[in-house]
């Protein structure tokens, strides 16, 4: 059984409809990752570093519907370093009105990021809450899931389309069983996956517009979060490399080596 | 002994620079910059890259991508928002044309004819009514202009133009052809360059503003060129042609002087064209050779192949500096005629070194459509001659030279 959480107050926002937009920045998908020697995580020195592709899609989807004139203010937030301040902007550029920098050197995890996400949106009331899935480094898929419980704010996430009704959304999953769309009174939170929309190339004006855009920076004790994590990372380590194939002469040497060798029978 | 001090003496005397500064840079990048070029460079990877190959075998003009270019603000990259263009600078400018260039040469001069032959002279020399209806549509990229100086008969020497414009009552008669107009068959305007009195010479040339679809003007048949073909380029023939007195741009007699200044700027551009080109052919040759094997090692282990990458990237680097400063001098508003003309021919002749360089790496698979190598090389040619050849490169900068040492052109017989 789906849950759809009910507000218990009619939700008539006519005018205004805000949209808040988190956005992360990670290592470029196209980048050969490389393990540091000492196994603590990967290298990011001098490593070309980018908007989450799945957060860019999020953003693309918040300004839609700024143009459609369905919201009226998009606000993008990035948790991280001073550097995230230049993913804020190419948000900016793609169409945002503001940016939030909650500024932080910690390796900050989900939980953490959806405290912030929690204090943000008790502060700012957006009427929608637009996530990437999940981040191309982490690839955890953990922080909406977390916002929309602690908000107790419905939730659709794996996003493939989204209508914006009066006070509702209907929300097209991507699910292992194909689509499905659910109806979610505002305030809600949903993350985009791929076929969300294809983001726009960043316009050159509007990389001019971008640079006189307000840019916060907040620290997430500012927030009342605190980042420690219970989460440890104990180490990193490459895949093991991929040994050559056996060949066997026939199927009953198959199935005894998949059994004895391989033991996944 | 006392002959020969008599002639070049000057040259042996203890040399007092009249350089009165260290030449300054002015290169500044800010994060508008950074984002310009990962915006373009996406752009050039996704849009033009994938179907370089295509419309070059084509000869097909890339309207669909010359449009989505436009929506970008490609198409006026430094003319102020006032005018319909992205507001940004010349440095940026050079950013963008090479990025775009590295992924397809023929937008690449696509873009820069619109942005500095026809967008810049109309933005410098315009009224506020001709910027209205020439610059505002053409820098955002709804229209596209070019730019006619050349003729059949004259090229370097544009002083000797011979299409001539005679004023009779409220309109300007055309007459006569111009060669060689990259953008001409889909051009919705272009600045013509022509005279009002031969005897003038130089100074008897003025610049006409005249739209497609004007009574009289024509379009010879499109070139069929070694490179950058999907590019579109032919003559303009223009027979008793009869444009409005308001389409003269500036001053009649100013003609000269707007098309040297423009082509200043153009040579930027072409000088990022180029940088593009010889940066993709380097890309291909330096990837072939991590994979490529011979004598049991890839190729790019060998120090011949090594010595050519970098002789490669250090060329092209060396003329992306220069392309550089010329921008950031223009953009500081200090004279840059000398910087854009080292710049030109620096970047052509890297760009041509390059791609030749790059078909070597390559052997074979560079000398075939299967690679783009080949297509590099015939696009990187046209850079050494259009928008001023490397001739006129050479002689430019050798009058700036010659000024700052000596302190005036050299006179006597």
């Amino acid at each position: 059984t789906r849950i759809l959480h009910r507000r218990a107050d009619s939700y008539c926002r006519e005018s205004k409809m805000r949209v808040l937009v988190g956005v992360k920045r990670v290592i470029d998908y196209a980048v050969k990752i490389r393990v540091k020697p000492d196994g603590s995580g990967v290298e990011t020195n001098n490593v070309k570093m980018s908007m989450n592709p799945f957060c860019e899609i999020a953003v693309e989807e918040a300004v839609r519907l700024k143009e459609a004139g369905k919201a009226t203010e998009v606000i993008a937030v990035s948790v991280g370093p001073e550097k995230s301040q230049e993913t804020l902007r190419t948000a900016l550029a793609m169409g945002a009105d503001r940016a939030v920098h909650v500024k932080t050197d910690d390796d900050v995890q989900p939980l953490s990021i959806a405290k912030i996400f929690k204090a943000l949106a008790t502060k700012e009331s957006p009427d929608l809450v637009v996530l990437g899935k999940q981040a191309i480094d982490g690839d955890n898929n953990q922080t909406g899931q977390m916002l929309s419980a602690m908000m107790k704010w419905p939730q659709g996430v794996f996003a493939s389309k989204l209508e914006l009704g009066d006070g509702s959304i209907n929300v097209t999953r991507e699910v292992d069983a194909g689509l499905e769309t659910l109806k979610l009174n505002l305030p809600a939170v949903v993350t985009a996956d791929l076929r969300l929309n294809e983001p726009r190339y960043t316009a050159l004006p509007n990389i001019v517009k971008a640079r006189k855009k307000p840019l916060e920076t907040v620290s997430p004790a500012d927030l009342g979060v605190d980042t420690t994590s219970s989460v440890k990372v104990v180490k990193v380590a490459d895949p093991p490399t991929r040994a050559a194939g056996d060949r066997v002469a026939d199927v009953d040497t198959l199935v005894s080596k998949l059994k004895n060798d391989a033991g996944v029978l | 002994t006392s002959t020969m001090f008599r002639v070049g003496g000057s040259a042996l005397k203890a040399v007092r620079s009249l350089a009165k500064a260290p030449s300054r840079s002015f290169i500044t990048f800010n994060e508008s910059h950074d984002m310009l070029k990962e915006a373009c460079a996406q752009f050039a990877d996704e849009e033009l890259a994938p179907i370089a190959g295509e419309i070059d075998k084509e000869h097909r003009y890339p309207a669909e991508q010359v449009k989505k270019m436009g929506e970008m603000g490609l198409m006026g990259v430094a003319v102020s928002d006032r005018w319909g263009g992205a507001g940004m600078d010349n440095l940026a400018y050079a950013l963008a044309m090479e990025e775009i260039s590295r992924g397809c040469a023929s937008a690449g001069v696509i873009m820069s004819v619109n942005n500095s032959l026809y967008s810049w002279p109309v933005n410098q020399y315009a009224t506020d009514a001709q910027r209205e209806q020439w610059l505002k549509p053409f820098a955002s990229g709804e229209k596209l202009g070019c730019f006619a100086l050349s003729e059949p008969g004259n090229g370097s020497d544009a002083g000797a133009a011979s299409c001539t414009a005679v004023l009779d009552g409220d309109s300007w008669v055309l007459n006569g052809t111009k060669a060689w107009i990259t953008n001409g068959p889909d051009a919705d305007a272009a600045v013509v360059f022509a005279t009002t009195d031969k005897d003038l010479k130089h100074k008897g040339i003025s610049a006409f503003i005249v739209p497609k679809g004007t009574p009289g003007f024509n379009y010879g048949k499109k070139e069929d060129k070694l490179g950058i073909r999907a590019s579109s380029t032919c003559s303009l023939i223009f027979e008793d042609a009869r444009i409005p007195k308001e389409n003269l741009l500036g001053e009649q007699g100013m003609g000269f002087k707007i098309a040297m200044s423009t082509l200043d700027g153009g040579r930027i551009g072409i000088a990022a064209q180029a940088l593009g080109i010889g940066q993709a052919a380097l890309e291909t040759a330096v990837k072939y050779s991590a994979e490529r094997k011979s004598f049991g090692q890839p190729i790019g282990k060998m120090q011949v192949i090594q010595t050519k990458i970098a002789d490669m990237a250090t060329r092209l680097e060396a003329s992306r500096l220069l392309t550089w400063r010329a921008a950031a001098l223009k953009d500081a508003g200090k004279p840059y005629t000398k910087e854009a003309a080292m710049a030109k021919l620096a970047a052509s002749e890297a760009s041509t070194y390059v791609a030749h360089q790059a078909i070597q790496v390559l052997g074979g698979y560079g000398f075939v459509t299967d690679f783009p190598v080949e297509r590099h090389y015939r696009d990187a040619r046209i850079t050494e001659i259009y928008e001023g050849t490397s001739e006129i490169q050479r002689l430019v900068i050798a009058q700036g030279v010659i000024k700052e040492i000596v302190g005036s052109t050299i006179k006597g017989r």
